[in-house]
């Protein structure tokens, strides 16, 4: 299973604003594209992109196919306590990943 | 080179008659340097780095945004997991990678022991997985296999290519350097004709590159993923309507080997994004 | 001496075939040379309508920042911010991307909040062609806002044969 890379600032001051990068593996296959023998290549992509901090909801992306393959995302939360920032990704064909970060915020 | 410095050179040209114009082309390259003639001069060299837009550049600059760093991160996994009937991993022989691996990828291909030609990374793995794992060989291009070279590769990130020393290794120099001088294909192209004398220029809308394989394996965004060297010979070789040799041909071999040669003293960039 | 390779790893239909075929099922799908379906302007339109609703969408807030000219249509840096303070009361509820010559004119919805801090993100997008790019921002007090921008995008050299 593919790693994602996260890039999570380890430490913040109270009410900063940070800026998190997430980035996985998966070829998000369009939908569109056809074989050489006329074959169209079904659909297979990653669908929604949820960051939670501290089980709060921070972020949240609906991906279609026009996402660049090993999709990539990076946005901003605001620095509030320490704990744990959540990623999760899911998509067809019960695509799911998740990884997790902690954030220590004084 | 830009427009009007290109527009200057070939009026230039054209009104200077032809036998000045041999002097001058001869007195240029007495003034290059150890470049053979129609080479690039050492001090010339360009990573295609250079030559992608300030996008491209700023995807390979940061490790978080680099989709390359996702096959270090699983070469990472790979190289610490055990194989094969061996029941050994990689670090269980060459310990923390950052090590012992530092400066290795800068100056492949070369010999195996045992072997009678050179052999690039990928074959060099593959031959540590089946002699000291006792693992199946990994498949070129193979996730697995990029991952392993794609991490191997990132420790000499940075660092200076070697030119190969050895003796032995002339005569395969040499015929990578004649597969790269030599027309083929039905556009009757050699590799040198477009990036050894028109780099810089455009081929339908996108830079010619020198060439030089600084990044390999490399994320190339239109594969959409990672590749090695030898992907991207093959991409050469139908580009210019020729036909491919398998992976892991000794064509290859000696081209990439040439064509690192070519690159030598130039940094290590792997993994790089190219377009 | 290397092996004989054919250029084309997958057999498939030659061009001489296609054209016959062509010909054979006149007035029926030329299939077989027709692009996928693209999205056209009116395709985006109806895609921004199931966002906006009969709702006016003003001009302005939003920021795209796209190259002008792309290398390759694969992986598009795309950025987007709305300028907004981000507080409890004044926010970005959602910012949506459409594009109007890919297959289809959605390309990503976000969802934001209060904690966001910054209504801005950047990601990597698709784009099949030279087109305009379409985001529209919803605020917290339910009015939209939108910004297009025009991209050209180029192919590299050497295409790889599937």
């Amino acid at each position: 299973m593919a790693h994602p890379l996260l890039s999570v600032p380890g430490k913040a001051k109270r009410g900063e604003i940070v800026e998190i990068k997430a980035l996985i593996q998966h070829e998000m296959e369009t939908g569109f594209r056809v074989t050489n023998d006329g074959k169209t290549i079904p659909r297979d992509i990653i669908t929604e992109f949820l960051c939670k901090y501290n089980d709060e909801e921070v972020f949240r992306a609906q991906l279609f196919p026009a996402m660049s393959a090993n999709p990539f995302l990076s946005f901003f939360t605001t620095a509030t306590e320490s704990g744990t920032i959540v990623f999760e990704w899911s998509g067809d064909n019960g695509f799911f990943a998740t990884a997790s970060a902690s954030i220590s915020v004084e | 080179m830009e427009r009007r410095q290109r527009v200057f050179r070939d009026r230039l040209c054209e009104h200077l008659g032809r036998v000045t114009r041999f002097v001058l082309i001869a007195l240029l390259l007495s003034l290059s340097g150890p470049a053979a003639p129609g080479e690039i001069p050492l001090a010339e060299r360009k990573s295609s780095y250079e030559l992608m837009g300030p996008d491209t550049r700023a995807m390979q600059d940061d490790d978080a945004a680099n989709p390359g760093m996702l096959w270090v991160l699983d070469g990472e996994a790979l190289w610490n997991r055990r194989e094969g009937a061996a029941g050994k991993s990689c670090a269980d022989c060459h310990g923390d990678a950052g090590a012992s691996m530092r400066g290795v990828a800068a100056h492949y291909p070369a010999f195996a022991a045992g072997r009678a030609s050179p052999v690039n990374l990928e074959q060099r793995i593959d031959i540590c997985r089946a002699e000291r794992q006792q693992a199946t060989p990994l498949r070129f291009e193979s996730r697995e296999l990029l991952a392993l070279a794609a991490y191997i590769g990132f420790q000499s990130r940075g660092m200076a290519i070697e030119a190969p020393a050895e003796e032995r290794v002339q005569p395969f120099l040499q015929a990578g350097r004649a597969m790269f001088t030599q027309r083929q294909g039905q556009l009757n192209l050699s590799c040198a004709q477009c990036h050894d004398d028109n780099w810089g220029q455009k081929l339908a809308g996108a830079p010619i590159t020198q060439a030089q394989p600084t990044g390999y394996p490399l994320y190339r965004l239109e594969w959409q993923t990672l590749g090695s060297l030898q992907r991207r010979l093959r991409n050469c070789l139908s580009g210019i309507r020729a036909e491919t040799y398998p992976l892991g041909a000794q064509e290859y071999v000696d081209l990439e080997l040439f064509l690192m040669w070519r690159a030598r003293g130039m940094k290590m960039e792997t993994p790089a994004v190219r377009p | 001496m290397p092996q004989k390779h054919s250029p084309r790893d997958h057999p498939g239909p030659t061009r001489r075939q296609v054209l016959n075929q062509g010909l054979t099922f006149v007035g029926s799908s030329l299939a077989l040379w027709i692009q996928p379906a693209r999205a056209t302007p009116e395709a985006m339109r109806a895609a921004m309508r199931n966002v906006t609703g009969e709702a006016t969408v003003g001009k302005g807030k939003v920021k795209i920042e796209l190259p002008a000219l792309v290398e390759s249509g694969n992986a598009v840096p795309l950025s987007v911010s709305v300028a907004s303070a981000m507080t409890a009361t004044d926010y970005v509820k959602s910012i949506h991307v459409f594009n109007e010559r890919n297959p289809q004119p959605n390309v990503l919805g976000v969802r934001l909040g209060p904690r966001a801090g910054r209504a801005s993100f950047n990601t990597r997008i698709r784009l099949a062609d030279s087109q305009t790019v379409v985001a529209i921002a919803e605020l917290s007090d339910g009015s939209f806002w939108s910004e297009s921008v025009d991209v050209i995008v180029t192919l590299p050299a050497c295409l790889e044969t599937l």
